[in-house]
């Protein structure tokens, strides 16, 4: 991959030479004058684009289109501001005023979108003298040069691809990509609720403190130990919310499926009401059902099987198995109809064989089913590992990541014992602490496991890599 | 030899009808256990002699009272954001995956490979974590709060195309060879999309609107974030969730199980109208990732 990427460089950059070397006026005007190869080849729409795109990227660069120029934004980033709020004298009236001044958030992202802008117009001037080079190449061998409908055409045939791919990516690149980065940077500085870098004070570079900060122990301000125990708790989370309800969605599938079993459609309607019932209200009622005052408590109290509540929401250990139960409760109904889906395709001879071996049921189970399921589920089984890792919803809506852990650092804010990593991080952006560098520390530090888990998976499954195999 | 096949036949049908029963049994019990809660809250949705949670489930007073007085709240509000919302991002949401998908899964380009093993990279960030900007962008451009609908309804749609998975799966097992028939027979690459691969893709056409119009339904976090503890602003999720808070539960639990069938209704109707389809799209979903 790396060196694939140093290949094409280093072949992108010979390209441009020889383009320059060989290349005729008009090629290499367009080194200077962007669309100019188009232009004078009579690609009047490409060539006005190209040239369009090039007065605006240097006027938004050296003057700015209604606001700073790129220059400005590009030249703050290091700094992220000079001058933070404060009283200023002003002369008219005599008196010392208050002022917000440089906004380092702006710069910030401003300075991020520039960066991106200056790569977006590199890339335009390269494909600019690509056309050029090309245009002059099909001039000198006679050859047509397509016009502005012949592009029109080609947008809905052979690069009809560009014209799907333009809204999702740009999507994307919006509102992944560039906030990514923008977060990314952000673990490197001490954005916080009181840093916002504009209303209370400005915010700086402070490089990898707040990464130090998050592997230190010992103090009010070391992150360390809740940071394991939560990234603990995360991993056994995961693990048992995927494969308790893996293993238990298989069967109830393998139950229904039984050919002496009646009613299939009926047990399985009950189950999928589970998925169509929006999450947030199964999940809300069920946790109120677990509540101090609620039903399970006032239906053992009934029972006489205790004489006062019982908080289970309050106690660790209690939390823990609850969140886990209750996420069987909602995942089990998944699971079934994945299952049940695959089993269906199970070649029914391979049991016929088995039961002529004389193997039971059981030994079926194991020897067929659950490797077969394995085999085909491997990937849903890894995105759904993931994917547990980080979900919030059912944490947060359930035990809001109580009971509150108080033997936690001041600095680590109220955390609790079923928080995951993804609620940490959203604990950490609201309140007025709002500590935004530390959620993006942790945001980084939930990639790198989550990264280091699915590469590791992905080079031992077999069924994801051959994607060819299935046209 | 026929004699022993035949003993252990009977014992068979003994043992197979003895596992029947288990089965039966396990099954009545967990459908007992799956559908308990759904009964509690429509139950205690007709509850009138107390607003506040209580240790039993049948009313002994009935009557409408929750949904009347439901109507006089915010809860109408949160129902048409929720609504609008989920009808614009069911649309354009389909759209967007449905472009992504059908071109990663019939053209073959320079970057496609590198594409989609970046996305794949982009999408094990905390989607979370982009918020903290985001509402802040949104804020500048007076997206939030009150007017948390539109805001929103941008943030659910902008990045959707990175879930492409499931109906790229099913794009490809449309054999290819379709297409290149049409080709031949000079349909350009729209028409073929238009005339030959749409009509097939009805099941995951729906199964992507369905998904969609779902979405905003049970979203929580970014509709907690945008709108920002103002009321108008809020989704059924977040604005049902504030009513369980410590101050507000005693008056207002009853009136949350009322919301949640309200809520839980149509939804549950088009879920199970369509849920061959759905169940098609998971199906596929998790066998091809």
């Amino acid at each position: 991959m790396k060196s694939g990427f140093f290949n094409s460089l280093k072949n992108e950059l010979k390209d441009l030479g020889t383009s320059f070397i060989r290349g005729n006026w008009k090629t290499k005007l367009s080194f200077v004058v962007m669309g100019a190869g188009n232009l004078l080849y009579k690609q009047i729409v490409r060539g006005l684009t190209f040239l369009g795109f090039e007065v605006l990227f240097f006027i938004y660069l050296f003057n700015g289109l209604g606001g700073e120029s790129g220059m400005y934004w590009i030249s703050m980033l290091p700094s992220l501001g000079k001058t933070g709020p404060g009283e200023v004298y002003d002369a008219f009236y005599d008196q010392y005023v208050y002022a917000y001044n440089d906004n380092s958030f702006q710069i910030l992202l401003y300075g991020v979108l520039t960066i991106f802008l200056i790569i977006a117009f590199i890339g335009a001037w390269r494909l600019n003298i690509k056309q050029a080079y090309g245009n002059q190449l099909l001039s000198e061998r006679g050859k047509k040069i397509n016009k502005f409908k012949d592009d029109a055409k080609s947008l809905v045939d052979e690069s009809f691809y560009k014209t799907l791919l333009a809204l999702p990516l740009t999507g994307i690149i919006v509102f992944m990509v560039l906030p990514i980065a923008f977060m990314f940077l952000v673990a490197f500085t001490n954005y916080d609720g009181t840093h916002d870098g504009y209303v209370t004070n400005l915010f700086h570079w402070v490089g990898f403190q707040n990464i130090k900060a998050l592997f230190s122990f010992g103090g009010n301000t070391s992150y360390g130990k809740v940071f394991i125990g939560i990234l603990g708790w995360t991993v056994i989370w995961a693990f048992f919310a995927t494969f308790s309800n893996y293993i238990l969605g298989i069967l109830v599938a393998i139950m229904i499926n039984r050919k002496s079993i009646k009613f299939k459609k009926m047990w399985r309607t009950i189950f999928v009401l589970t998925i169509a019932i929006p999450q947030f209200i199964s999940l809300l009622y069920v946790s109120k059902m677990f509540d101090k005052s609620g039903l399970v408590n006032g239906l053992l109290l009934k029972l006489g099987w205790i004489s006062t509540a019982y908080d289970f929401w309050g106690h660790p250990f209690s939390a823990r198995l609850l969140v886990i139960l209750i996420n069987i409760w909602i995942g089990i109904p998944y699971l079934m109809l994945i299952a049940t889906g695959i089993l269906l395709n199970i070649p029914e001879d391979l049991y016929e064989a088995a039961k002529i071996d004389g193997a039971n049921p059981i030994q079926q189970f194991r020897h067929i089913t659950m490797p077969y399921m394995l085999f085909v589920t491997g990937p849903y089984l890894l995105t759904s590992f993931t994917g547990n890792m980080s979900n919030f919803n059912v944490i947060f809506l359930l035990s809001g990541g109580g009971p509150t852990n108080s033997a936690a650092s001041s600095a680590a804010g109220s955390v609790g014992y079923t928080d995951l990593l993804v609620t940490w991080l959203f604990k950490m952006t609201t309140g007025a602490e709002s500590q935004y560098y530390m959620a993006s520390v942790i945001g980084i530090v939930i990639f790198v496991v989550v990264s280091t888990v699915t590469l590791i998976v992905y080079n031992v499954l077999p069924s994801i890599k051959n994607e060819e195999d299935m046209r | 030899m026929s004699n022993t096949t035949k003993n252990s036949g009977l014992g068979m049908t003994a043992k197979r009808k003895l596992a029947d029963a288990v089965i039966y049994i396990v099954l009545i019990l967990m459908s007992i256990i799956w559908l308990t809660p759904f009964v509690c809250i429509v139950l205690q949705s007709f509850r009138v002699e107390s607003t506040w949670q209580v240790g039993y489930v049948v009313p002994k007073v009935w009557g409408l009272d929750n949904y009347k007085n439901i109507l006089n709240t915010d809860f109408v509000k949160w129902y048409s954001n929720t609504f609008i919302m989920a009808v614009v991002v069911s649309v354009v949401q389909t759209i967007i995956v449905l472009c992504m998908s059908y071109t990663l899964s019939r053209f073959r380009f320079k970057l496609r490979k590198p594409l989609m093993k970046f996305m794949l990279v982009l999408g094990l960030f905390p989607g979370m974590l982009t918020m903290i900007i985001l509402y802040r962008v949104l804020k500048d451009l007076g997206l939030t709060m009150e007017n948390a609908v539109p805001g929103l309804i941008l943030v659910y749609v902008a990045s959707s195309g990175m879930g492409y998975y499931i109906s790229k799966g099913f794009f490809d097992t449309i054999p290819i060879s379709l297409d290149e028939a049409a080709r031949v027979d000079g349909a350009n690459r729209l028409q073929v999309l238009v005339t030959m691969i749409a009509p097939l893709s009805k099941s995951i056409i729906i199964y992507t609107l369905l998904n969609g119009f779902m979405g905003p339904w049970a979203d929580f976090i970014f509709a907690k974030y945008i709108s920002f503890n103002t009321s108008a602003g809020m989704n059924v999720a977040v604005g049902l969730n504030s009513w369980l808070s410590k101050d507000m539960i005693a008056t207002r639990y009853t009136m949350f199980c009322a919301g949640g069938v309200l809520v839980a209704i149509p939804v549950t109707v088009l879920f199970m109208m369509f849920q061959k389809h759905y169940v098609a799209g998971v199906t596929n979903g998790s066998v091809k990732g």
